[in-house]
């Protein structure tokens, strides 16, 4: 039975993962570049939120969108400013060089967020609440509620790329950016959306994370690498391969602790990358490719 | 404040060794190594440890490199197939791994206690010396790293590896061993930050974890940067540029009221990932800008024409 509980304890850190993933692969999907300030504008997220939640006393729904909009903004903004320059500059390896100023740009936020509200822990002071038993098996009702509503987020991210036009859009600006321009879709205004909806996933993420746990600056570069791991186990390319990545690595993070001591779960992390790249370079579950040269 | 100005001159000659890695791996090679700190680190920890076991201290050094250069080849081959984002990403876990095995295998490392009292080359005999003894074996070793790699990148090793850099396709049709010129290049990058890490722990005395953080990979891609990234010589005016700005900014604390300190540093960090960010936007190329290697004279006549076997 105490497979299960690693099981559901997998899945729902894998919940809390698939939000900043989806959002890495949908940006590298439309963009083509892997932009590691998710990292950070889950940390921004997490604050936004919980600024709202206890300096503002906003209802929950409310938290939720502030979490969404406020990294959203930031992140298209951020890209602007900084890495639109770097994309006009044009060079063989743009990719990389956009990669190289993300992370830049990952501890700027960083430390803004640290100027800002200090390097303490903050929480969002709601009242404790007893785990659910069930089955002989014990989860705490936020994580549940977390695991929900990541999935259901997810599922109308799903809805949102196969049934709108937008969504259908920058399926194909993913697919073929020129082809796409010929049809009419600008691919910088699309850009320029699959950032703010990746960003504000992230920050959904990390407000979920924050309400469950604390949040201090360095929440969101602390997972970078097991964000990491979901989106590549999913195939960069794949949204649904992000979910489904970032809820296996809960998994095999959580089951490694059957055989590793507790800190090493980012290691499992960082051996799945490796093994994924090894075995099966295009992800588990990737459709389009991109990943070979 | 001479020992203060000593101590600065030896850290900024272990950043010119690290620089000059980046400049052989990236700018040279086109392979941008994210995970330089965990190399370092790597270098840092199997010096401390083989010193540690008895053996002589230059035999650490040489252990260091050895271990990181063959690290940093497989990670290379690991990724032969796949696009150069894919060698970033795993070289950036790779640094994340390696602080998380320094800081949990104690039995090796001592976890986050560190290793303490990592013996100094000569200390005892040279006493009140010492400090400047380091500092010239430092820049004996970024000078003899200088005139090497100098070398090694006007021979056809090096315009093979930027032929590589500039268009692998055209590369390999023109016959280059591609992986091999891309492994050895990463593999040379990758001992340098060995070496450094070595000489860091060996210098400091002292490593934990928290020394070998993400920042100081962004820190040697903007000395790397600022100079001109595929320049040695920027390498080395970027690692003083950093220095400076690094211990500028330490003062800022007195002058800018009403900061704490938390926020005085990371005001520091942000300046510093910002001015990376404007310096790629601005001049990727750096203060010392690209240099087109030429062939060779003899395929200029005196007047300046080019030789053609019609001429």
């Amino acid at each position: 039975m105490e497979i299960v509980q690693y099981v559901l304890n997998g899945l729902v850190l894998g919940a809390l993962i698939a939000l900043p993933a989806l959002g890495l692969t949908l940006i590298f999907s439309v963009q083509g570049f892997v932009n590691f300030s998710v990292a950070a504008q889950m940390s921004v997220g997490a604050y936004a939120g919980w600024y709202a939640a206890t300096s503002l006393g906003f209802p929950f729904p409310a938290v939720l969108a502030t979490a969404f909009l406020v990294p959203g903004l930031l992140g298209v903004a951020a890209d602007r400013i900084a890495l639109d320059p770097i994309r006009r500059n044009g060079g063989g390896n743009v990719a990389l060089m956009l990669a190289v100023t993300s992370i830049a740009l990952n501890l700027v936020l960083e430390n803004g967020l640290r100027f800002i509200f200090g390097s303490d822990l903050n929480s969002f002071d709601l009242p404790l609440e007893r785990d659910i038993r069930f089955l002989g098996l014990s989860v705490g009702p936020q994580q549940l509620r977390n695991l929900a509503i990541a999935l259901s987020i997810a599922a109308a991210l799903a809805a949102f790329f196969s049934l709108t036009r937008w969504g259908k859009a920058m399926r194909a600006v993913a697919d073929n950016a020129d082809l796409a321009r010929l049809k009419g879709i600008s691919p910088k205004k699309l850009a320029a959306v699959a950032t703010f909806i990746g960003m504000g996933l992230a920050g959904i993420g990390g407000a979920l994370l924050a309400i469950d746990t604390s949040v201090d600056p360095s929440t969101g570069t602390r997972l970078i690498l097991i964000i990491f791991a979901a989106s590549v186990l999913g195939g960069l390319t794949s949204l649904p391969g992000a979910v489904l990545g970032a809820l296996l690595i809960g998994v095999l993070g959580e089951a490694a602790l059957v055989v590793m001591p507790p800190v090493y779960q980012s290691l499992t992390a960082f051996l799945a990358i490796l093994l994924i790249l090894l075995i099966r370079p295009n992800g588990l579950f990737a459709g389009v490719g991109g990943v070979r040269r | 404040m001479i020992a203060y100005l000593t101590f600065i001159a030896t850290v900024t000659g272990i950043y010119a060794i690290l620089a000059m890695g980046l400049v052989v791996s990236w700018g040279q090679g086109g392979m941008v190594n994210l995970g330089i700190v965990g190399f370092f680190g790597l270098g840092a920890y199997a010096s401390a440890i083989l010193v540690g076991t008895g053996a002589p201290i230059g035999l650490g050094w040489l252990f260091a490199m050895l271990v990181a250069g063959l690290v940093g080849v497989a990670f290379c081959l690991l990724t032969r197939t796949l696009r150069g984002d894919y060698l970033a990403i795993v070289t950036l876990g790779f640094a994340e791994a390696m602080r998380l095995v320094e800081m949990n295998e104690r039995w090796l490392t001592n976890g986050s206690d560190g290793i303490s009292g990592i013996p100094a080359p000569l200390k005892a005999e040279l006493g009140t010396a010492y400090p400047w003894f380091f500092l010239v074996l430092i820049w004996v070793i970024v000078g003899i790293a200088f005139v090497v790699l100098r070398r090694v990148f006007a021979s056809p090793f090096g315009r093979a590896l930027r032929a590589v850099r500039d268009d692998e396709q055209v590369a390999g049709v023109a016959g280059k061993s591609v992986l091999r010129l891309k492994y050895q290049a990463f593999g040379i990058g990758a001992a340098l930050a060995g070496l450094a890490g070595a000489a860091y722990a060996h210098f400091i005395s002292f490593i934990a974890p928290d020394n070998f953080a993400l920042q100081l990979t962004i820190l040697i891609f903007l000395a790397a940067t600022a100079g001109g990234h595929t320049r040695l010589a920027g390498a080395i005016a970027g690692s003083f540029l950093v220095m400076a700005i690094l211990e500028g900014t330490r003062f800022l604390a007195g002058t800018v009221p009403g900061l704490t300190a938390v926020q005085v540093a990371s005001l520091r960090e942000l300046a510093i990932a910002a001015m990376l960010i404007v310096i790629l936007q601005l001049r990727p190329e750096g203060l010392f800008g690209t240099v087109n290697q030429k062939t060779g004279t003899d395929n200029v006549q005196a007047d300046g024409k080019p030789r053609l076997a019609t001429n």
